[in-house]
């Protein structure tokens, strides 16, 4: 079963979610969602939930909705770019912030992500190289 | 909607319930929470038309809730009260026969989905698939207004996890309320979009549950930790 966190609304953690797939292609332009109730099921939560989460998205613009049709990923190239382009920033908002409380410096932070970075690389040549 | 103001309830001079008043609109999955005792199945009973509260009015789309309200609310006992003799498609067939919005297609249907023998005995069943079979009779009537009183209570995990997706599934929130009582707090929370806790008869809180993770980032629970405490 899918856990949530209390510190947040659970229709952003779903929303994030789904903005995810979408990066991640993993729900591609143009490719309809799960109906709300099919979504509700696939989590466990209130269908008025993923409502919200859907109304959101489309607020948003990641999300368009055709009457009597459902829930589509939009098939805005720029919407999209613009989306992984924030998902990419927050992400590394988290991770600067959590190590710049711990202390560490920009040039730490760099110096370890380039290190780490090329460790994951060994083995995989189809990524590209990093300086 | 259903309306509660200033009601209270007395038993032989105890109170029960103290001045609560509160609405509930179309479209909503309301838990009631609280300590046992606190008054929460008093509260379902009234609404239902069982009880009549001491003071105060409870209505219901209007009406006063008498025991005549049974056509706008489908109430689930947190007792069993089955006739042990029949089987499980003999028990839908009475219900049917009681209620006339009971729409017999979506028991079956519901049923199969709790994979429910209809042609055991209610006398054979586990207690989880009585639980289940509540759950049948009570979602499979069209009424704006249903009522469970602890309906996951005393089930296994398994059961718990069917019934919640059976409401998910069945409930429909276009036209549809439900009001549940319930211990297992982290299991409903998820399909929540109030909750009203109750202390010693009195409200302590009606909020939306999402409202909750926003402003103060708890759970039910560990908001009920808290204010339960003080």
């Amino acid at each position: 079963m899918d856990e949530f966190n209390s510190s947040k609304p659970i229709y952003l953690q779903l929303a994030d979610r789904i903005n995810r797939l979408i990066v991640s292609k993993e729900l591609k332009a143009g490719q309809k969602l799960q109906s709300v109730r099919e979504m509700a099921l696939s989590y466990n939560v209130n269908p008025n939930t993923i409502q919200r989460t859907y109304s959101e998205l489309e607020r948003e613009g990641v999300l368009e909705t055709r009457r009597g049709q459902g829930s589509f990923v939009t098939e805005q190239e720029e919407r999209l770019i613009q989306l992984r382009g924030k998902m990419k920033e927050e992400q590394i908002e988290t991770f600067v912030q959590v190590m710049r409380e711990m202390g560490f410096s920009s040039d730490e932070i760099v110096s370890g992500l380039r290190d780490h970075l090329l460790k994951m690389n060994k083995g995989d040549e189809s990524v590209d190289r990093i300086d | 909607m259903i309306e509660l103001t200033n009601v209270s309830k007395t038993y032989k001079k105890r109170s029960v319930i103290a001045n609560i008043s509160f609405t509930v609109p179309l479209g909503k999955i309301i838990g009631i929470v609280g300590e046992n005792g606190s008054g929460k199945s008093t509260i379902l009973k009234m609404i239902a038309g069982l009880l009549q509260p001491t003071t105060g009015t409870v209505t219901v789309n209007g009406e006063n809730a008498h025991r005549r309200i049974s056509k706008h609310v489908s109430y689930l006992s947190d007792r069993d009260s089955f006739y042990p003799f029949f089987t499980v498609r003999e028990a839908i067939a009475y219900q049917a026969s009681q209620f006339s919005d009971f729409n017999l297609a979506k028991a079956e249907e519901i049923m199969a989905y709790m994979a429910l023998d209809p042609d055991k005995k209610i006398s054979a069943l586990s207690k989880g698939n009585r639980g289940r079979l509540k759950i049948v009779l009570t979602l499979a009537r069209n009424v704006p207004y249903l009522l469970m009183d602890e309906p996951l209570s005393g089930l296994d995990p398994m059961v718990r996890h069917a019934i919640v997706k059976g409401m998910i599934s069945y409930l429909d929130l276009e036209t549809q309320t439900l009001i549940m009582t319930s211990h297992e707090i982290s299991e409903i929370e998820p399909i929540l979009d109030s909750f009203i806790a109750i202390k010693d008869g009195a409200l302590v809180r009606k909020t939306e549950v999402e409202h909750l993770h926003e402003s103060e980032g708890l759970g039910i629970t560990d908001w009920m930790k808290k204010a339960y405490l003080e």
